[in-house]
């Protein structure tokens, strides 16, 4: 299984053609304590780049989009009872939702774990 | 300015150490004319009531079938429980009778109780929307007379009286300058709006259809320019501009950017919130504006009462009037007023309305109070308004520009309101925890983090209806809060201490929440309200 | 000026300590061709307290006030009864000169009222939750529209609106929605005993996104919703329902009890008064709480203080256009907080006990009316049902009648044509609305009018 960061600090865990999709960690420090997450309809088609999913702390929303292109196939439910989930593990309990990859060569441009760290130490 | 008052208080002078003044708990919650009150619905039963109605008679039925059989949930108390609650809920609250209120671009100031007397006179406050108009002229009249003077202190050509709201008049006046435009069959899809706006202004403007654009400020903390002229296009609808704006600073090319927006076939919404401080010194329509809502509320001292209600008479240039929405009032030359409605709108010529935006005529409520106060002010007063508001302002930005950072203290003048940044706090002490500390010295914060444009923004409104003294009380309570704030207070961060609460979790109420009181145990568990009994 | 606390003096060290000339040198931003250098054209100087109160009772005795009339107006306004308790606190200056609670450590008196009101609201309209307040009945009608639509999330397109729906409701709606691509179905009203809801169901399709039904309608008559909430659930739609007299809502089922997604309607009944229209209270509230992030405006939740005390702040405020901006739920950023205050305090008085014989003696009344007005010659009752309102048939053009009528002091009632002006064949009908003001003698002096100016 491989991970990839994004500039608007989304992690994506590929596994086989279905990636997990969540904020990092950093993302989830910035924004403080997440009340809300707004996730996508299961089956719904998501854009790389457009808006996918909403997070919200008590004095902002903000947009997530999609890493990627492809289908929602599965949204993390227990982030409706319990959004701390994304401060308390946002790269592992706290995922987003899982999507199928519809074209793998979006992939290029992404960064990797280390890459992504040193891009947020320059920030 | 650090002339004890009439207690021998003296700006900056902590009244003693707090801790020596703390006592032991108390078994009611209480603390002496700190009052802790309950729900209605803890103390209330649904079988108890403050009104003396007949008990039902049995008589015909004609209600469908339909009649309500299961428990509705209401509690009541009696007329002393009813006062004695809402009297002690009043005093958690504080209110510009209490004290300066200075939330920036809000306009806290005091409302003359003259208007409400005028408010509750049987000809206004008990006439029907809907009688027939030979019963309510002298209504119309007020509403008439009301829009006279807008017009005439705004120098338009029009006004829309029926909004409700500030944010609904911003509407009105967007829903006209789209029909101006659709009825010369030109699509415009973009309306531009400077990044120091008010979230209402690209909320509108979204609702109307239009996609927002942002209109970059130069340093001064103004519009810039020559960008928004680079922007203008056969696509831009229109601007949003807030003058004086939410920097607290004039537009000084205002009318530069109303003839280049008009000159791109655009027009020129001007959010009105800050009439305030040019009320009888600068009309809006010699600026080259289309259409400006006005806070009843704000320039006209209407009462806030907590939250609403507001009133937002649009007024309207000679290319926007025609659009305007029904209904309205209409002065024929016999001196009659008219009220101008679906059935007769073809009769006064007035048939390119867009529509309508609510069901009666407006805040008549509002208006009554409004034109007391344009009356009671008159030409002088209302110039003296705006100059005191102005000065005050500048006073209070002169006063603590060395201790509080103004990034745009350099930009000449502020208007009605001063504007300060975060800049120099010491560690983690926030904007939140200066205005929180404000608090305890017994005043309402300033307005926190608005405009987005400057960090931890506080914007001060003081308004003309300060004296000198409650201005320098508060400057010295500003300048206290400020330097500990610099001074890395840790005690800043749990302020305030001294409020009927301490600071409210407002993350747990997001998560988790409870919009509404429900019975503590399910039914069928322990007793409900009702059997649980009244106090 | 007795607002004005500055003085002169005052004014000089003032600006000195800024380092101005003149109070001018603050206006210099201002270009000098925008500066008006007189005052305003025809607007006079200060005047006093007593003059300007003669000024404005001298226009109010230009108007029949409702309580010097036989009063029987209704059609989205109602002339109640209001407890002298209910103005006293109102006019307390903690509520009067507050404003909106953003900073809740010194504002929690205005939040537990709104939250005990929230609370009454919901009971009443059989929902989950309810918001802070709306401006008025018929923007809150729009508002239930266009977040239906939010719920439809643009899919479907179309709303049915009943044809008794309160027609200035159905107009501000058809406004709103010329600017949204919302495409508005409604059909006129009929002219007959029961609600055509047959007909209503039929246009209910699968585009639909919602179904707007007023209860009691216009005309004042009431049926039963269940059907109309089933119909409009089978394609997908949400039910809207509107409710302009909650005093009704103490006789009559709720909607949310008959499957009412979302209820709205106007509060001015308890507490607020008429006040020609304005300010009144609009009210919004949604049976499943699942709903409730795509509500418009505020919202008052219960939360803790730091030392666990129980308090109350405004929540949810991400969906506002304070936050949101331009993809706020709406673009309302005020609520109707002083008239929210008055219902609150209006219905704690009342209670539920004093709500429902509050209804009780206006349906007695109603009917004593109805059957009475059915005697005068000429006239018909329309309604099978109805709570405190119904519609008469004259016979002739019943706008005439009313304008006749108000020179003796009887305000009749609203005509349709006032309210439909392009239907012709509706004009002779009349609202005659009947609440516990009016008394048993005003309805003869009534019927007795009109049997006069009828024959």
């Amino acid at each position: 299984m491989a991970r990839y960061f994004t500039d608007e600090h989304e992690w994506i865990d590929l596994e086989g053609d279905t990636a997990t999709v969540g904020i990092t960690d950093y993302a989830q420090g910035q924004l403080g304590d997440i009340v809300f997450v707004e996730l996508p309809e299961v089956g719904s088609m998501v854009e790389k780049g457009k808006d996918a999913a909403v997070v919200e702390s008590v004095k902002a929303a903000s947009d997530v989009y999609a890493p990627l292109s492809g289908e929602v196939v599965e949204v993390n439910d227990s982030l409706d009872d319990d959004p701390a989930l994304v401060n308390s593990s946002p790269e592992e309990d706290g995922w987003f939702f899982k999507m199928t990859v519809s074209d793998k060569s979006e992939l290029e441009g992404l960064m990797d774990d280390k890459a992504y760290k040193s891009f947020c130490d320059g920030l | 300015m650090s002339a004890p008052n009439a207690s021998g208080w003296k700006p900056g002078t902590p009244v003693q150490d707090h801790n020596a003044m703390a006592g032991p708990d108390t078994v009611t919650g209480n603390r002496a004319l700190m009052l802790e009150e309950p729900l209605i619905f803890e103390i209330g039963t649904t079988e108890t009531t403050g009104v003396d109605l007949p008990e039902p008679q049995s008589g015909s039925n004609r209600l469908g079938g339909l009649d309500r059989s299961e428990k509705i949930g209401l509690p009541g108390l009696s007329e002393p429980e009813t006062i004695r609650h809402y009297t002690r809920l009043s005093r958690q609250n504080y209110a510009i009778d209490l004290g300066l209120f200075p939330l920036g671009s809000c306009t806290m100031k005091h409302n003359p109780r003259l208007n409400e007397k005028v408010a509750r006179m049987p000809g206004f406050a008990d006439v029907h929307p809907l009688q027939p108009v030979d019963t309510v002229r002298g209504a119309l009249e007020v509403v008439n007379e009301l829009a006279h003077w807008l017009i005439e202190l705004t120098g338009m050509h029009g006004v829309a009286m029926s909004p409700k709201a500030g944010a609904h008049g911003e509407l009105c006046g967007i829903l006209c300058i789209r029909a101006a435009l659709e009825a010369r069959g030109d699509a415009r899809e973009v309306i531009l709006v400077p990044e120091s706006a008010h979230g209402t202004n690209p909320a509108t403007a979204a609702f109307a259809g239009y996609r927002v654009e942002d209109i970059p400020a130069n340093a001064d903390g103004r519009v810039d320019l020559e960008a928004l002229k680079a922007r203008l296009g056969p696509d831009v609808a229109g601007v949003m501009i807030t003058n004086p704006n939410t920097c607290g600073l004039f537009e000084r090319d205002m009318k530069a950017i109303s003839d280049a927006v008009h000159e791109a076939g655009g027009f020129v919404y001007c959010d009105g919130a800050n009439f305030n401080a040019i009320v009888g010194k600068v009309r809006p329509g010699d600026l080259g504006v289309d259409a400006m809502h006005i806070n009843l509320h704000k320039t006209f001292s209407t009462p806030h009462g907590g939250g609403g209600p507001g009133s937002g008479p649009v007024v309207l240039s000679e290319a926007l009037s025609p659009y305007g929405p029904l209904p309205f009032t209409a002065r024929t030359k016999d001196g009659v007023v008219h009220l101008v409605e679906e059935g007769n709108a073809a009769e006064f010529e007035h048939t390119k309305a867009f529509g309508r935006m609510t069901a009666f005529h407006g805040q008549m409520g509002m208006f009554t109070r409004a034109l007391a106060y344009i009356l009671s002010h008159g030409a002088d007063g209302l110039r003296q308004v705006a100059e005191d508001a102005v000065l005050n302002a500048n006073y209070i930005l002169r006063s603590l520009e060395d201790v509080l950072h103004a990034p745009f203290g350099h930009s000449g003048p502020c208007m009605h309101e001063a504007l300060f940044g975060d800049k120099g706090f010491a560690g983690d002490i926030s904007t939140l925890d200066l205005a929180k500390a404000l608090i305890d010295e017994g005043y309402h914060p300033m307005t926190m983090y608005f405009p987005l444009v400057v960090h931890g923004a506080m914007l001060v409104e003081p308004t003309e209806t300060e004296s000198k003294a409650a201005l320098d009380q508060f400057i010295g309570a500003l300048r206290s809060v400020a330097e500990r704030a610099k001074a890395g207070d840790e005690s800043l961060k749990t302020a305030p201490h001294y409020a009927p609460r301490r600071r409210l979790d407002e993350t747990l109420a997001a998560r988790k929440p409870i919009l509404a009181w429900e019975e503590p145990n399910p039914p069928g568990g322990a007793p409900s309200m009702s059997e649980q009994g009244g106090r | 000026m007795r607002y004005l606390p500055l003085t002169d003096a005052d004014r000089s060290e003032m600006l000195e300590k800024i380092g101005a000339s003149d109070v001018d040198a603050l206006f210099v931003d201002v270009p000098e061709e925008a500066r008006l250098d007189g005052p305003i054209h025809g607007l006079p100087m200060h005047a006093s307290e007593m003059a300007v109160e003669k000024h404005m009772r001298r226009l109010s005795k230009k108007n029949l006030a409702a309580a010097d009339a036989a009063f029987f107006l209704g059609a989205g306004a109602y002339k109640h009864h209001v407890p002298a308790s209910v103005d006293h606190i109102i006019q307390r200056g903690e509520f009067l000169t507050a404003y909106t609670p953003y900073q809740p450590e010194i504002a929690q008196g205005t939040l537990q009222m709104l939250f005990e009101f929230q609370s009454q609201v919901a009971h009443l309209y059989g929902c989950a939750v309810a918001n802070a307040s709306m401006y008025d009945g018929s923007t809150a009608c729009w508002e239930a529209v266009a977040m239906a639509g939010r719920i439809a999330r643009g899919k479907k397109r179309k709303v049915v609106l009943s044809g008794a729906l309160h027609p200035h409701y159905a107009e501000v709606v058809k406004t709103m929605a010329k600017f949204t691509d919302d495409e508005i179905a409604h059909a006129r009203p009929a002219m007959q005993a029961a609600p055509d809801n047959d007909g209503l169901i039929a246009r209910i399709d699968e585009d639909t996104a919602s179904v707007v039904v007023q209860y009691p309608d216009i005309l004042g008559r009431v049926t039963d919703l269940a059907p109309i909430a089933e119909a409009a659930h089978a394609k997908g739609a949400l039910l809207i329902v509107v409710n302009t007299e909650p005093v009704a809502l103490g006789a009559l089922k709720s909607p949310g009890e008959m499957g009412a997604d979302i209820v709205v309607g106007e509060g001015q009944s308890i507490g607020v008064g008429l006040q020609f229209g304005g300010p009144y209270l609009g009210l919004f509230a949604v049976r499943d709480p699942k709903h409730v992030r795509m509500m418009p405006g505020r919202l008052c939740g219960e939360t803790q203080d730091a030392e666990g005390k129980r308090g109350y702040v405004l929540t949810l405020s991400t969906r506002e256009q304070h936050i949101r901006r331009e993809k706020a739920t709406s673009n309302i950023c005020t609520n109707s907080g002083l008239c929210a205050l008055a219902f609150s305090v209006h219905m704690t008085l009342l209670g539920e006990a004093g709500l429902r014989r509050l209804a009780m003696e206006n349906h007695r009344l109603a009917c004593i009316a109805a059957d009475r007005l059915a005697k005068v010659p000429g006239v018909s009752v329309l309604n099978d049902s109805f709570f405190n309102e119904f519609t008469i048939r004259l016979g002739t053009d019943a706008r005439a009648v009313v304008r006749k009528l108000a020179k003796q002091d009887v305000l009749a009632g609203v005509s349709l044509g006032r309210l439909f002006p392009d239907h012709a064949d509706l004009a002779d009908g009349l609202i005659v609305a009947v609440t516990e003001t009016t008394t048993e003698e005003d309805i003869e002096t009534l019927a007795s009018a009109l049997e006069e100016v009828l024959a």
